[in-house]
């Protein structure tokens, strides 16, 4: 259980988060919707401990990111940034592998191997493991370094956008992969999302940002309204249903 | 092993090269010249080369960007300036206090150029390495100045251009130093590697970003302060050895480093034997060979390369 209280955040004289209290359960995918600039990266990066919040508390599974020794918080919570564009020359079997460091710290053993081959076969990346992460697509990298997320054997994985630059082909099959993981690795995924349908069509819960705060909670049923979503977005919306999903459009 | 074959062939015709050349040929006190000249002199090129190269990919993973190297970080500039008070200031000083100075400065240095790199914009990869040319620009220009005022510019000369021919038993020693953090760096080349996924990422892994960080930087710091005090500085050895590698074998520092260490050191060595053939038996600074072919090589890498996009 992830438990924020009064969480406020400023980037130098800029408030970027005015009071987060919430309370995201285990289990399932909780997705972050929001207009641009609503504070969703900020808050992923205060509940993972990598942005020391002005003032409030995070407690994840009843620990302190910013107090518990590095490597156990890395063994509680994982974070995937925003885009990791970077153009490495490292293997991705090597990337992969850096998921195992908080466990190993160097010295890697006969679990590691097992949980990275685990990664690489989750992510359909065991033909790619011998190639440069600076030769794949953009798709084939997102999910090299999902997959180095998922290998670092988290309770909680925390995902910034892992769909962008994605066609919609890929950005599906990553979400499928996700809920499959989120079912049978009783994982539980934090996941900030831009494209509302891929919240309505995969995440359990949804959480709704705006300026800083959170408006809704809830189940993606019940959070996913015309009215939520115009107070949310400031534009209008139709929901509609389609095979037994919601879909919604902007009007 | 076989591909490690051909790397190490070729350093051993180098190494068996640079302990045949000289001015003085070999006669009955042969053993005699080979101990105080002609080994002293290999080691320390092969030594220097493999500091610089192993400072450079440091250097690399903490700003993430292929093209920047020590002396694209005003290191060596910052560490002339503390010579140059040293100099003026306590002449008598041991050199191990004038390496430490020299250290220090050389990370006062670096530390300033990385407040000026965190302003920046990372879109563009060749932003940070010119404006470490910039920057050591500047530095360079004040010790220039500073040494004019003073009456010594020989002093700064000999550690703007570096070059082995004063190199004896006796006055290169320090640079065995180079060894042992070598080592250190092998130590922590996994750390060093994740330092290079970013800091977001290398945080989210559990690393101590800021102490991994500060303790590459002291490294680097401490082998420029080497080379400099002992050789004097040498361009681009930092920049073409990382990038050789990367390009042949990838980024992994656990598997590649001792690979870097070894091309930096082939480098700085053949630049060294080239230097003493090309007007023989007169000798051009080895400082001045690699500018040329380093120059070159950069020129290459920024046709080839974008460098490395920041995330």
């Amino acid at each position: 259980m992830i438990e924020i209280a009064d969480l406020h955040y400023s980037a130098g004289h800029t408030p970027i988060l005015h009071g987060i209290t919430t309370t995201l359960e285990r289990g399932g995918i909780t997705a972050l919707i929001g207009p641009n600039g609503a504070g969703k990266s900020t808050l992923l990066h205060c509940i993972s401990g990598l942005e020391k919040p002005s003032s409030g508390s995070v407690r994840i599974d009843g620990i302190d990111p910013f107090t518990v020794p590095h490597r156990q918080r890395a063994r509680t919570v994982a974070l995937l940034q925003q885009s990791p564009a970077l153009v490495s020359r490292l293997k991705v079997r090597e990337l992969v592998g850096f998921g195992r460091w908080p466990h190993h710290q160097g010295r890697p053993g006969p679990e590691d191997a097992a949980q990275i081959d685990r990664a690489l076969t989750a992510f359909a990346l065991d033909d790619l493991a011998g190639r440069s992460i600076d030769t794949l697509s953009g798709g084939q990298r997102q999910r090299a370094f999902i997959a180095m997320t998922y290998a670092q054997d988290t309770p909680w994985m925390l995902l910034d956008e892992p769909l962008n630059a994605l066609d919609p082909r890929h950005a599906r099959d990553l979400m499928a992969r996700l809920h499959a993981l989120s079912r049978d690795d009783k994982r539980s995924i934090v996941i900030v999302l831009h494209d509302i349908n891929a919240a309505a069509g995969w995440a359990d819960h949804i959480v709704a940002m705006k300026d800083g705060r959170i408006l809704a909670q809830d189940s993606s049923a019940a959070l996913l309204t015309p009215e939520v979503l115009r107070e949310v977005f400031d534009t209008p919306f139709d929901l509609l249903h389609h095979k037994g999903r919601p879909v919604v459009v902007a009007r | 092993m076989r591909r490690w074959l051909f790397p190490l062939a070729a350093l051993a015709g180098l190494i068996a090269l640079s302990l045949s050349l000289g001015a003085a040929s070999f006669g009955e006190d042969a053993g005699w010249l080979l101990m105080v000249s002609r080994l002293p002199r290999t080691a320390a090129a092969l030594l220097a080369g493999a500091g610089l190269a192993l400072a450079g990919v440091v250097v690399q993973q903490v700003v993430q960007n292929r093209l920047v190297e020590p002396s694209l970080t005003g290191a060596p500039e910052a560490a002339m300036l503390g010579l140059l008070a040293v100099t003026l200031l306590a002449p008598g000083l041991a050199v191990a206090g004038k390496m430490l100075i020299a250290a220090g400065c050389a990370l006062a240095g670096m530390a300033g150029y990385l407040a000026l790199a965190a302003r920046l914009p990372r879109e563009d990869p060749m932003l940070l390495p010119i404006v470490g040319m910039v920057y050591g620009g500047i530095l360079g220009a004040i010790g220039v100045w500073a040494a004019w005022s003073a009456d010594l510019m020989q002093y700064l000369g000999a550690w703007r251009l570096g070059e082995f021919s004063g190199v004896m038993q006796g006055r290169y020693e320090w640079l065995w130093a180079i060894a042992a953090l070598a080592g250190l760096l092998y130590v922590i080349a996994d750390r060093i590697t994740i330092l290079g996924l970013g800091e977001a990422q290398a945080r989210s892994l559990g690393l101590d970003y800021a102490q991994t960080r500060a303790l590459g930087l002291v490294v680097v710091s401490v082998i420029t302060a080497l080379v400099l005090v002992t050789v004097g500085a040498f361009p681009f050895v930092g920049l073409v050895a990382p990038n050789l590698v990367a390009r042949w074998r990838g980024d992994n520092l656990r598997a590649n480093l001792p690979l870097i260490a070894l091309g930096g050191g082939a480098l700085l060595l053949a630049a060294d034997v080239i230097g003493r053939l090309i007007r023989y038996p007169f000798e051009i600074p080895a400082a001045t060979v690699i500018a040329v072919f380093g120059a070159g090589v950069f020129l290459w890498l920024l046709h080839a390369a974008p460098g490395r996009r920041h995330g």
